[in-house]
């Protein structure tokens, strides 16, 4: 199987705190790969380390066999890798559609052609297919402001996949979603991954989430990875129950 | 090498001045996001308050002093405070400059209109002699000035450091959320800072006016320095406000005496182009993260 | 109120837009003067609301811009250039050293970008002032001629305020048009969140960029027409105060909506105008208003008026008062 992402000895450190310590992983393709851990095991900074919005301190990530390692985002984001954040982060004054047009006009063209190009810079379509998958069809043109908060994670996660990646990191795409929402938002996430052959990446505290979700589990302690394997046999580490249920 | 050290002291005198002033506007951007535009013209007034109480009440200095001290920490900390920022703190930064801007040019206004144009003497701190250093006359008012200044500072770091409300405003500098999540009251904290502030820029006031006399424009010029100041010591650290404001009246004076007057401003903005670019937290200050 | 927007500002357009085509038939030589000054500033402020309002960055070197614009015209002019050439020039000139200044600058926190133009509009002060040889000093350059176009002359004040009128509405169109393009989409997207742009492939330093170049280009512009409006350029409009002026502009008219800059530019022009019977004390009572203004409503005059005649509570200019809306004290921490 093809290995997407090669992550190498991640370390980051604040001063004298070490957030995440000499993390490796690999991420294969088409799997859906979950990290959990408790609060302040280094989840979200480890996604920020690979992401290029923080520069770790010690390690490389390669993407496909090419450096990553403290690209930009948007540079990372054009080869092919995108991410949902933990903090909602949808533009609220802009409607549904354009939010999504937004998120894929960097994709097309050149700094030229949008500014001369026509303005949904040729994405309606693409856009409008996005909405249907994810099922916000009778939203199209509502201000993203105006949306429940399960549906703009739906959105949110609409937007990571317009520009059609190969790798989407989604950081607790379960956070503050109630029990319906999170149905739709894991099975729109399956099909994802099954008809378009997404590869991802989740952190998430929703044990159910996850264990229903992940095909893969990575389990990070302190800043370190304590545990590595299917749902199942994850659950009953004894390191990984020893972290969850405190010292 | 008599001229270097007397060019030198004076440089750090002014330079202290200088310090003052951009350790106030350093410390209200740092709890309050708040860029004061007028901080220049802060020091310019409270010599106006002094001339007042001296001149229309009859007081004598050392009254009219405490009277100017009172009257400009409660106007230009704690009303400055809850009149004009209070209502804009939550709508980000700009609204504030603008603000300030506007402050300054009232407070410029008022002092030509209401008190004159001119250019008024003040009563300076120590007799005007001078004693010898290294064969160099150095004036005991540019020690003086040096000597409070830098006494002024030292006080302000002991108190943050040391006492419980002073690492309380330290807290609130550093993570507002956090501090009130601790318990400190933030806000209190905050005005405190501005009272601080007015405290600093009243110091500073006496300090500079004997110099460049009482005027309504002594504000423009320093206001400029001060930001300068803080920023080429690190914008988000005390420590670089001062050593910021010493290096640049240090630089001032030598280049007022050996490079041409006309262009005495550009080597300070060229420091400040060069820090910017090549070492932008500043010499003393702490790397910010990236965030993009 | 809401259903009353549109069709307000439609009337509120078509009548202003109205009293400006008549409007030489109302004044004073003097008056149409002061009309054509608001205009010139419009466009520095439509320049500077791109680069602040729409872009999200500080910038106070647009008087800079617009003094190296107007010193290209009334340099060429006087030296027997037509005038057309010299609008251009300065359109790219501004532009170049828009380029040049905000590559480094925008490498590094935002913020910084307000320090750097405000050391750059100082320094290109004192170079104006300064070289004789090239600006000739404080005593600047007398006689700049008024163009001709198509035979009609501008040197009777009536044309050359149709002339300028002419260039803001092509400017205001040209501007809206890149609004509109999917640059203007990005543009409001570093604004709002650069973090959510970037995760989303938006080079964030490109279009700061090019948006604080493109604002510099059009106070190029700004000068260019300034220059046979006045007809003698010296240093001294082109200090800070005239940035610290537009930025005022842009701010009291409504940071990032698209006619903040012409209310504003309205205020600033010609509110002291009206306050000069107040004599000394026309410049306390402007600084008083312009305080209140921004105590009482932060956001702007337009942005007054958006929260009067809409349910969008948070305006465009201000990213961190939405977020902290949107996310309640959680978002603290990420501040």
């Amino acid at each position: 199987m093809k290995t997407v992402m090669e992550v190498r000895n991640i370390k980051k450190q604040f001063g004298g705190i070490v957030a995440v310590d000499d993390v490796s992983f690999d991420v294969r393709e088409g799997e859906i790969l979950g990290i959990i851990g408790p609060n302040g095991s280094g989840k979200s900074t480890l996604f920020n380390c690979i992401l290029g919005q923080l520069q770790p301190t010690a390690g490389d990530v390669h993407l496909e066999g090419r450096k990553v390692t403290g690209l930009r985002p948007c540079d990372l984001n054009k080869l092919g890798v995108s991410r949902t954040f933990q903090l909602l982060q949808v533009f609220p004054q802009l409607t549904v559609r354009e939010n999504l047009v937004l998120a894929g006009q960097e994709h097309q063209g050149t700094m030229l052609t949008r500014l001369f190009g026509p303005r949904d810079a040729g994405l309606s379509g693409a856009a409008d297919k996005m909405i249907d998958f994810f099922r916000l069809g009778h939203l199209t043109d509502e201000k993203a402001s105006g949306l429940s908060y399960g549906q703009q994670k739906l959105l949110d996660a609409a937007m990571a996949f317009m520009a059609g990646p190969r790798l989407v990191l989604l950081d607790e795409p379960a956070g503050g979603v109630n029990l319906t929402m999170l149905q739709s938002l894991r099975d729109r996430l399956k099909a994802m991954n099954t008809e378009e052959g997404a590869t991802f990446v989740v952190i998430e505290h929703n044990m159910e989430f996850v264990m229903a979700l992940c095909t893969r589990i990575l389990v990070l302690a302190e800043g370190k990875l304590i545990a590595e394997g299917d749902p199942a046999t994850v659950r009953q580490n004894p390191k990984v129950i020893e972290a969850y249920l405190g010292h | 090498m008599a001229d270097f050290v007397q060019l030198f002291i004076s440089g750090l005198a002014t330079g202290g001045i200088y310090a003052l002033t951009a350790v106030g506007f350093t410390l209200l951007w740092q709890t309050s996001q708040t860029i004061n535009f007028a901080q220049g013209e802060f020091v310019m007034l409270p010599a106006f308050f002094v001339l007042i109480a001296m001149g229309y009440f009859g007081m004598p200095f050392w009254l009219a002093l405490a009277v100017a001290m009172i009257v400009t920490v409660i106007a230009l900390g704690v009303a400055f405070k809850k009149v004009i920022i209070d209502p804009m703190i939550t709508h980000g930064v700009l609204p504030i400059v603008i603000a300030t801007i506007g402050i300054s040019i009232f407070m410029k206004e008022a002092v030509r209109e209401f008190y004159g144009a001119d250019a008024w003497p003040f009563p300076p701190l120590a007799a005007a002699t001078n004693i010898t250093i290294f064969g160099a006359g150095i004036a005991v008012q540019s020690l003086l000035v040096l000597a409070i200044s830098v006494a002024a500072v030292v006080l302000l770091q002991i108190f943050l450091s040391t006492t419980r409300t002073g690492r309380a405003m330290q807290a609130t500098a550093q993570n507002p959320y956090v501090a009130r999540l601790l318990g400190v009251r933030v806000e209190r904290m905050i005005l405190y800072t501005f009272m601080i502030n007015a405290a600093l820029v009243m110091i500073a006031s006496l300090l500079i006016t004997p110099i460049y006399l009482a005027k309504f424009t002594n504000g423009e010029l320093l206001g400029l320095y001060a930001f300068i100041a803080a920023i080429i010591g690190g914008f988000n650290q005390m420590r670089g406000a001062i050593a910021g404001g010493l290096i640049l009246g240090v630089i001032d004076n030598f280049t007022a005496a050996y490079i041409s007057t006309q262009y005495r401003l550009v080597v300070p903005l060229f420091f400040l182009i060069v820090i910017i670019l090549f070492r932008p937290q500043g010499l003393l200050g702490r790397v910010e993260e990236r965030t993009v | 109120m809401r259903r009353y927007r549109k069709p307000a500002a439609i009337a509120a357009l078509t009548l202003f837009g109205a009293f400006l085509l008549i409007a030489p038939q109302l004044f004073k030589p003097y008056g149409v003067f002061i009309l054509s000054t608001w205009v010139v500033m419009s466009i520095a402020a439509v320049g500077l609301n791109l680069t602040l309002g729409y872009a999200g960055q500080v910038s106070l070197a647009q008087a800079a811009f617009v003094g190296i614009g107007s010193y290209i015209t009334a340099w060429l002019t006087t030296h027997g250039w037509p005038f057309w050439p010299t609008y251009f020039f300065a359109f790219f000139a501004c532009f170049a050293v828009g380029w040049l200044l905000g590559y480094p600058a925008l490498r590094v926190q935002h913020h910084y970008l307000a320090f750097v133009t405000l050391a750059f509009n100082t320094l290109v002060y004192l170079v104006f002032r300064n070289e004789e040889w090239l600006t000739n000093g404080i005593y600047g350059i007398m006689n700049v001629p008024r163009p001709s176009v198509l035979g009609w002359s501008m040197n009777h004040p009536h044309n050359l305020y149709y002339f300028l009128l002419a260039h803001l509405v092509f400017i205001s169109v040209m501007t809206w048009l890149l609004i509109q393009s999917p640059w203007g989409r990005a543009f409001v997207a570093v604004r709002e969140n650069p973090i959510r742009a970037l995760s989303l492939g938006i080079d964030t330093r490109r279009y700061t960029l090019m948006a604080f170049a493109i604002g510099a280009g059009l106070g190029g512009i700004a000068g260019s027409l300034y220059a046979p409006l006045v007809q003698f350029i010296d240093p001294t409009p082109f200090a800070l105060t005239l940035s610290l002026n537009l930025l005022l502009m842009v701010v009291v008219g409504g940071s990032g909506y698209f006619f903040g800059p012409f209310l504003g530019a309205i205020v600033a022009v010609l509110l002291p105008e009206w306050l000069r019977f107040a004599q000394g004390f026309y410049l306390m009572a402007y600084a008083v208003l312009v305080v209140g203004l921004m105590v009482f409503c932060p956001t702007g005059l337009l942005g007054l008026l958006d929260r009067i005649f809409s349910t969008r509570t948070t305006p465009p200019g201000q990213p961190e008062a939405a977020a902290l809306a949107a996310a309640g004290p959680a978002s603290e921490m990420a501040r």
